[in-house]
């Protein structure tokens, strides 16, 4: 049987910028930062990228603090000479662009593939809190949206409150379960120098925090930043080249069988990353437990949770219980989860924490916060109707 | 009890029945004559069968809480009504919708508790809105 291509796909280099809350810094030049920095981590020169890819891309979804610069930004700053690019919003969830990449390379359109993700929603939001769609809640609404936002249901917050209610009533889940999910992010982000915050946080700090959108507290909500995070993807031909260890792609999860909608989804204890989790496992002889560790997206705590059921790492509806006490999920755990600090403690970088995460564990470079012998890691992003999800190895 | 924000929504001739409806406090939402299904989002083709046969039907309005949430934290004219609920409602028909709901008390609110619709104005319409059906006399 043919290999599936990505097995022709290696992570060759990463790369991040500065990353931190309010640095006021211009998304362009934060991506060049991370750009560089990757392009050099792969021992590759610009002049060697002919491939580049963003997710969502300058149209994609409102203003740049959250889209970070669309491609012939990047290009014309960098003076690229492409074969290949792309960017949309429109795909298997944040890892859209790094599949696409992928395919790319498997396919022979590039060889080298740039590959950022920036944000600067710290700076964005300014004094004024987190906006979501139609946040002012007084225009007109046209489309999909005048079945939410009549209902100041703005904001994703709302979106993922009721599938864990849903969960919380169909399977006894507690906020002391989810709060694992934040509580382990923040034991790790400690140990994570680039992490933005890193101070403890406790049960108590937790349980007693203001709410936003029942059952989801603050301390369930990620943290805007500014940032990106850049990679390159090349043919595994030049893996021998490489300054540093070749990160393998071993599969990709794509599928998405249910209705595309937060509200039409079948039965809100499950999510997209159903359809992806079990994709990625038709597409491969790696199973769940050969995971030494999971990179899954936090955009909220409870999408953790949903991705933890998805991928098998337990059964449907018992997600929760998984994580009663942490110790599961804790860096000496059976699966160390998330051991950044996540987007929950390290800064939301938007599907791309997850993965950079990944590469750093399967490269042994965690420092304080490696997972001895780390050799298949998961790095899964989106929630709702939108995921994606690669399995990598040494 | 405040009443929540209103958005006006951009009536389309495609959708033109269900807003119509609205404004004189029914609840009407396409059905495919070929099998039945109820088409949610409205469309004029049935997703199940592809007819497009699709006739716009009055329903009860009566449905149950599937989830919800309280929403203590809003951007503009909705900070000012904090806590609300949001909730999606499954219509009795079998359409999930999502929705607020007016009237409860929040500490009781459950899922699977009976809601009756209320429809309050939103310029030439108005949007569906539940409350929990105790509270309005249906049971
Ligand atoms: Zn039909």
């Amino acid at each position: 049987m043919e290999q599936p291509f990505e097995r022709r796909v290696i992570v060759s280099g990463i790369g991040e910028s500065q990353i931190g809350r309010r640095l006021h810094r211009t998304p362009l030049d934060l991506t060049l930062e991370a750009s560089l920095a990757a392009i050099s981590d792969a021992g590759l020169t610009v002049a060697d990228i002919d491939g580049l890819a963003t997710y969502p891309g300058s149209l994609g979804m409102g203003s740049e603090a959250a889209t970070g610069p669309g491609t012939p930004a990047v290009q014309d700053a960098l003076r690229l000479n492409l074969s290949w690019h792309t960017a949309t919003s429109e795909g298997p969830a944040q890892v859209a662009a790094v599949v696409s990449a992928c395919l790319a390379v498997a396919a022979g359109l590039a060889r080298h593939v740039l590959i950022y993700r920036t944000v600067t929603e710290s700076s964005g939001q300014g004094d004024g809190g987190r906006k979501g769609l139609g946040g002012d809640g007084s225009a007109q609404v046209e489309g999909w949206l005048q079945y939410l936002v009549p209902f100041g249901a703005h904001s994703a917050a709302n979106w993922v409150a009721q599938y864990a209610q849903r969960h919380f009533h169909e399977f006894g889940t507690t906020r002391e379960q989810l709060a694992q999910v934040a509580l382990t992010g923040r034991r790790n982000a400690a140990l994570n120098p680039s992490a933005v915050y890193r101070t403890p946080l406790t049960i108590d700090d937790y349980i007693t925090s203001r709410m936003i959108s029942t059952p989801l507290c603050l301390y369930d909500c990620d943290v805007p930043v500014d940032g990106s995070l850049a990679f390159v993807v090349s043919h595994v031909d030049v893996a021998p080249d490489l300054p540093k260890p070749a990160v393998r792609i071993n599969a990709v999860g794509t599928a998405q069988r249910g209705r595309p909608s937060w509200d039409q989804w079948s039965d809100l204890v499950t999510m997209a990353g159903r359809d992806a989790a079990a994709h990625l496992w038709t597409r491969t002889d790696l199973r769940p437990s050969d995971v030494d560790v999971a990179q899954l997206y936090d955009g909220f705590s409870f999408l953790t949770l949903m991705w933890l059921e998805a991928l098998g790492f337990c059964g449907r509806g018992e997600s929760g219980p998984f994580l009663e006490g942490g110790h599961r999920i804790a860096l000496d755990g059976q699966l160390p989860l998330n051991t950044s600090g996540g987007q929950l403690s390290a800064g939301r970088l938007h599907g791309y924490l997850q993965l950079h995460e990944a590469v750093v564990q399967l490269r042994g470079d965690a420092g304080a916060r490696q997972v001895a012998g780390a050799e298949v890691a998961v790095a899964a992003s989106g929630g709702g109707p939108l995921a994606g999800v690669l399995l990598l190895t040494k | 009890m405040t009443d929540l924000p209103v958005v006006v929504p951009d009536v389309t001739a495609d959708v033109l029945p269900f807003w119509d409806g609205a404004a004189t406090d029914r609840l009407v939402i396409p059905r495919c004559r070929d099998c039945a299904t109820f088409v949610w989002y409205p469309r004029a083709m049935c997703p199940e069968c592809h007819s497009v046969d699709v006739a716009w039907v009055e329903v009860s309005g009566g449905g149950t809480i599937y989830s919800f949430t309280i929403s203590h934290r809003a951007a503009g004219a909705w900070a000012d009504h904090v806590p609300y609920v949001i909730a999606y409602v499954e219509l009795d028909e079998g359409p999930r919708v999502l929705t607020n709901i007016v009237g409860a008390d929040l500490d009781a609110l459950r899922i699977g508790d009976p809601v009756t619709p209320v429809f309050h104005a939103a310029g030439a319409t108005k949007v569906l809105r539940f409350t929990p059906a105790s509270r309005a006399g249906g049971g």
